[in-house]
């Protein structure tokens, strides 16, 4: 923070430091992704429950079914998009040291990349692969 | 125009000093909750994968997951997700502008409490009966 002493304009002290720049991009993928995460979410229940208790080549049948393949995909990356969000918010606000914020908002995105990566291609693989 | 010292700022107290009420609560949970999800995706990644794995992954998988343990950590996920989904929903409420007065912001933080933990029962309660 600056000195109440300088002469320059409280705006042009605050001007290009708003730590926003892309924040509105990011609420709004944030409820984007919430109001998907809803509906997706009911139907990811619905497959687990309808799995309970299937033998392998029963529920292989119903993950590879397209509906519900379509379904899932969604789910998974819908939720780590928004995931991804949400924990840079956590990040940014307990990780006051820049060098170390910036890894870990790096590690995030490698994180929900990756958990979303192997979620999906699992799924395109009980779809597609013998 | 030397801008030398900083100017102290005023910061805000931190969450211990204040008195616990349900809208903080719930907040605190909404931000918990996101959190353990978060983590809990690489149980919906190791089953997805066990299943695109072969059969003996996935009946690994399964007895894992039906375990008393795999249970309780499932009803707890089920519980966890489901809370951070009610949670969601009165965001979307006060998103566009309503539930903003006290009275309202107590009922819905006590309203998603409830809602969540009846949602999670009517899961299990359908995941037991279509087994």
């Amino acid at each position: 923070m600056l000195s109440n002493s300088s002469m320059r304009t409280p705006l042009a002290r605050v001007r290009g430091l708003g730590s926003a720049k892309s924040g509105t991009g990011h609420f709004w993928l944030q409820r984007v992704t919430a109001v998907a995460n809803v509906l997706l979410t009911l139907a990811f229940l619905c497959v687990v429950i309808s799995l309970i208790g299937k033998p392998y080549a029963a529920a292989v049948a119903t993950l590879a079914n397209p509906l519900v393949a379509i379904l899932m995909l969604l789910f998974v990356i819908s939720g780590a998009v928004h995931m991804r969000l949400g924990m840079q918010v956590i990040i940014e606000d307990y990780i006051h040291s820049e060098g170390l914020k910036i890894l870990a908002v790096m590690a995030n995105t490698f994180f929900a990349i990756a958990v979303g990566a192997a979620c999906a291609f699992a799924l395109l693989k009980l779809s597609f692969g013998g | 125009m030397a801008e030398v010292k900083p100017a102290a700022r005023p910061l805000s107290p931190h969450l211990q000093i204040y008195r616990w009420s349900w809208t903080m609560a719930m907040s605190v949970a909404h931000r918990a909750t996101g959190a353990a999800l978060y983590g809990g995706t690489l149980l919906v990644a190791f089953w997805l994968v066990a299943a695109a794995s072969g059969p003996a992954a996935y009946d690994t998988a399964q007895a894992i997951a039906g375990s008393v343990l795999g249970r309780l950590v499932l009803f707890g996920y089920t519980f966890v997700l489901l809370h951070h989904m009610v949670g969601g929903l009165r965001h979307f409420v006060w998103d566009m502008g309503h539930g903003y007065d006290p009275q309202t912001r107590m009922n819905l933080a006590k309203f998603s409490g409830l809602v969540s933990g009846v949602l999670t029962l009517l899961v299990w309660i359908a995941a037991y009966a279509l087994r």
